[in-house]
């Protein structure tokens, strides 16, 4: 057991590292760290630091203005200012420490068993959570008192109580979120009992939302405990920052000085409360998104093209400037980069050039970060927009998407092309459609923009199109929601959407990798069917030589960024010359001997 | 001759909720078995069942009738304990290689949890834990980083490391190379039949992709709707299949070659029309 903790220890202090470093890099997080450190530090060294004992009075000195001796002034006994905000402080951490503690103790674990057993458990815990929630805390924190006495500990030890709720809620979803991930269900194959399951891999899935909770949650408890001493319920012979606004309010018109000092460091270290879990929560979203500013930006643009430029003068005796005039869409020398911390472009296309001519169909294969749908999506000027284009130029039918030397997508330009002469098939049919509508209006809708039709001109041709694309009851699909018809049929209604415009060229991106393979190939037969009618050329990205010998007629094969070979569907399938298409072509299993080796000795993969 | 996995007239139905309605039967009297050394295939599409079939044995979906007996014992109903002592020989590798590992835990503790479930602790483990890196080509530094600092493929060596990591008699390989690349498909699929060959494991391994299955599987079982439809030799239902609807996934399924897919195209016409 002990290398295993030690191991633990080791890895949470990893965590802990990391997650500080990036807590204390945000100003914020640094500075309300800090204020509630010192708050800690005074509570602990109160009776050392503070000038005067909290009771003694000075009764020659009542109401005194801030002076050397009484840094804060004096109250309306003649008490130290300064003595007495730094004695209350104990008091105040010490219920936001109560109240944190008693609602983890109380939700937490229930909230753990709750999201991960079901059932009654989670019914009858739910139940009780709902109605405590439902009930006004200030009235029962007021009941409590008149029963209990003015003791503030009781008081707040019960605020726990009443605000555990949010706790449990908080760890019960994070736990159903876990409790059927895969690793959960390998930890139960290998036999681990439940509890070592909950402790091991979903606590730490929720423990990061418990410490931001408990940062805001010590903020609210404050107020609520000053709140209530301001109202005279706390203990009398207690100092504390509630009863001193207390005092200082009743004197308000004498010396409005009194109420603000205790006012100041109750929103201080509430503020710093609720700041600190703020800045909790933005470490650990890891916010490692690359801002760059503008000037590193540019410069790292200007850089980019000079890369660029060097690359293409390289290359330009390889790959010659494809007339563009005579392809419907020509792509040339494109480069597209992602900016770095390090102030680089990151490269996730480089240097392609390609082009599709009428009535054609080009095959884009590659793996995944071999760059091919960041190229279809520079066609379609869909890319992120902290994407760089860094150089090359992209022309559709005579007219510059991309101008040489713009550095960006005319989205202008596109407008005039998107969705009417360039159509777009996504891979996940499902997430394309918006559950909230139902199918026909989303077929109708594009078609009245787009094309100004009338709704039931629209209407017609959106079933028309239905039928077209191999729907058998095109009105019962025209009237479904998208949850309603499977994925195959999600497909063919995007499809119809895309071709409803009659497009001259349509980009599908990996149109059938979400299908099951029957589904596939009617998917396949379907859009080899829409290209011969119509003539329309094609842009196919896919990771499957399958569906590219079933439809392309040329083929680009792409690896990091870059193109590798390109040809005649034929030439590139049955003679490959560069070793990554051997290579890929080899991997293939059809025509393979079963149980033999792919490859050559293992590698890491 | 006793298998070493034989599942009979199997049933699985997820209660339904909310009373007074009837459960979803996801599997209808299945039976299979798996021999020592050997790899039954299962393939079928989405909503077969495969992954359900999978699960059961594993202990993760309700039986609701049938028997499933592993190495002469009746585990339909195992409770946790009998569990703990059976994955020493029962393991499992899930398809997604990115929500299978805890993310939170590095590749050293990931592999380590089984070997203490099984009292194996301090220098043995970490010698077992070299092996295992070893035996899935992964470098030894591994052990002290975590799963997002690995690609697909790699974490898919952790995940096979892991089910290997007590040496079982079977692994469950539910969909393990879909979410994978094609190249890394081929050395996963390498690893699992040098693997076999070293160790004599049997796999049940579950995927929707035929070419997959009759690559690794000495029989093949095909599943639709709950039901298994053809079983046998895996040559035989893969390359001769005579069930209609693995006919239908045969011709279905494209070849990497414009000429070949056309003829295997016509032929998937005629058999809709016939």
């Amino acid at each position: 057991m002990s290398t295993n903790t030690a191991a633990l220890t080791h890895s949470v202090a990893i965590v802990r590292t990391s997650l500080a470093r990036r807590l204390f890099k945000n100003p914020l997080g640094l500075i309300s760290t800090i204020i509630i450190l010192i708050a800690v530090l005074v509570s602990i060294f109160a009776n050392l630091i503070a000038p005067f004992d909290p009771n003694h009075t000075d009764a020659m000195n009542l109401m005194a203005s801030p002076n050397a001796t009484h840094w804060l002034g004096t109250d309306a006994a003649g008490r130290d200012i300064l003595t007495r905000i730094i004695m209350g402080t104990r008091g105040t951490l010490e219920s936001a420490i109560l109240v944190v503690i008693t609602s983890i103790v109380l939700g937490v674990p229930t909230g753990l068993i709750a999201g991960y057993y079901g059932k009654t458990f989670d019914a009858v815990a739910s139940w009780i959570a709902n109605m405590l929630m439902s009930l006004p805390s200030m009235i029962v924190l007021l009941a409590v008192r008149a029963a209990a006495g003015p003791s503030i500990l009781i008081s707040m030890a019960v605020f726990g109580l009443l605000i555990a709720p949010g706790f449990f809620r908080l760890t019960r979803t994070a736990v159903m979120g876990v409790r059927n991930e895969l690793y959960v269900d390998a930890a139960r194959v290998s036999g681990l009992s439940d509890s070592r399951i909950i402790l091991r891999h979903i606590l730490s899935v929720v423990r990061a939302p418990i410490i931001i909770q408990s940062a805001m949650i010590s903020g609210i408890s404050i107020s609520i405990q000053s709140g209530l001493e301001f109202l005279g319920l706390g203990d009398p012979t207690m100092v504390s920052w509630g009863s001193m606004l207390n005092e200082g309010f009743q004197n308000i018109f004498v010396n409005p000085l009194l109420v603000m000092w205790p006012g100041l460091a109750i929103t201080i270290t509430i503020g710093s409360f609720a700041l600190l879990g703020n800045a909790f929560r933005d470490a650990l979203e890891d916010a490692q998104k690359v801002k760059l500013n503008r000037k590193q930006a540019k410069a790292a643009l200007l850089r980019a093209k000079a890369e660029v430029a060097e690359l293409q003068a390289q290359s330009a005796t390889g790959s010659e400037s494809q007339a563009s005039e005579n392809h419907l869409l020509s792509v040339d020398h494109l480069s597209v980069g992602y900016p770095q911390a390090s102030g680089n472009l990151k490269y996730v296309v480089q240097d392609v050039s390609l082009f599709v001519d009428k009535g054609e169909v080009l095959g884009i294969v590659g793996e995944s970060g071999s760059g091919k749908t960041q190229t279809a999506f520079s066609i379609l000027g869909l890319l992120p927009d902290n994407a760089k284009i860094a150089g090359g130029h992209i022309v559709f039918a005579g007219d510059d998407l991309v101008a040489p030397e713009s550095g960006a997508i005319s989205q202008q330009e596109l407008t005039k092309f998107r969705g009417k002469r360039i159509a777009y098939i996504p891979q996940e049919p499902m997430s394309n459609l918006d559950p909230a509508f139902k199918i026909g209006y989303q077929l109708v809708r594009p078609m009245t923009q787009v094309l100004g039709i009338s709704k039931a001109e629209a209407k017609a041709k959106a079933l028309a199109l239905l039928e077209t694309v191999g729907i058998n009851n095109p009105l019962r699909v025209f009237n479904s929601y998208p949850h309603e018809i499977s994925g195959g049929m999600a497909q063919r209604v995007l499809i119809a959407g895309a071709v409803s415009c009659e497009p001259d060229l349509l980009i599908a991106d990996e149109p059938t990798t979400a299908l099951d393979v029957t589904v596939q190939a009617e998917v396949l037969d379907l859009l080899r069917d829409l290209q011969s009618r119509t003539g329309m050329g094609m842009v196919l990205v896919t990771h499957n030589f399958g569906v590219v010998a079933d439809l392309a007629d040329r083929v680009v094969v792409m690896q990091y960024g870059r193109v590798v070979e390109t040809g005649d569907v034929r030439s590139i399938l049955r003679n490959p010359q560069q070793d990554y298409t051997k290579e890929l072509l080899s991997s293939m299993l059809e025509g393979k001997t079963p149980m033999t080796m792919l490859t050559g000795p293992l590698k890491g993969a | 001759m006793s298998a070493l996995l034989e599942v009979t007239n199997l049933d699985v139905t997820y209660p339904a909720k909310g009373f007074g309605k009837e459960g979803f039967k996801a599997l209808h009297s299945i039976s299979i078995n798996v021999g020592k050394g050997e790899t039954l295939g299962l393939v079928g599409e989405s909503g077969s069942g495969k992954t359900t079939l999978g699960r059961a044995i594993l202990g993760l979906a309700p039986v609701s009738a049938g028997t499933i007996h592993f190495d002469g014992k009746d585990i339909s109903h195992a409770g946790r304990n009998q569990r703990r002592l059976l994955s020493r020989d029962l393991q499992v590798v899930f398809q997604d290689p990115y929500t299978s590992l805890n993310p939170s835990m590095d590749v050293g503790q990931i592999l380590a949890e089984p070997l203490q479930i099984q009292g194996m602790e301090g220098a043995a483990a970490r010698a077992r834990i070299a092996e295992l890196l070893d035996q899935v080509g992964l470098p030894m530094d591994a052990s002290d980083r975590r799963p997002r600092e690995f690609s697909g493929g790699q974490r898919q060596r952790v995940a096979i490391a892991r089910a290997l990591a007590l040496s079982p008699k079977l692994i469950v390989c539910d969909e393990p190379v879909s979410a994978l690349d094609l190249t890394t498909q081929a050395r996963i699929l390498d690893l699992f039949l040098q693997i076999q060959r070293d160790t004599g494991v049997s796999y049940l391994f579950v995927s929707h992709d035929l070419d997959v299955v009759r690559h690794i599987s000495h029989r093949v079982a095909v599943m639709y709707k709950g039901e298994i439809v053809e079983q046998g030799d895996s040559q035989l239902v893969t390359v001769n299949p005579q069930h209609p609807y693995t006919q239908r996934l045969l011709m279905a399924s494209p070849v990497p070659d414009p000429d070949r897919q056309a003829a295997r195209r016509e032929q998937r016409k005629q058999l809709a029309w016939t």
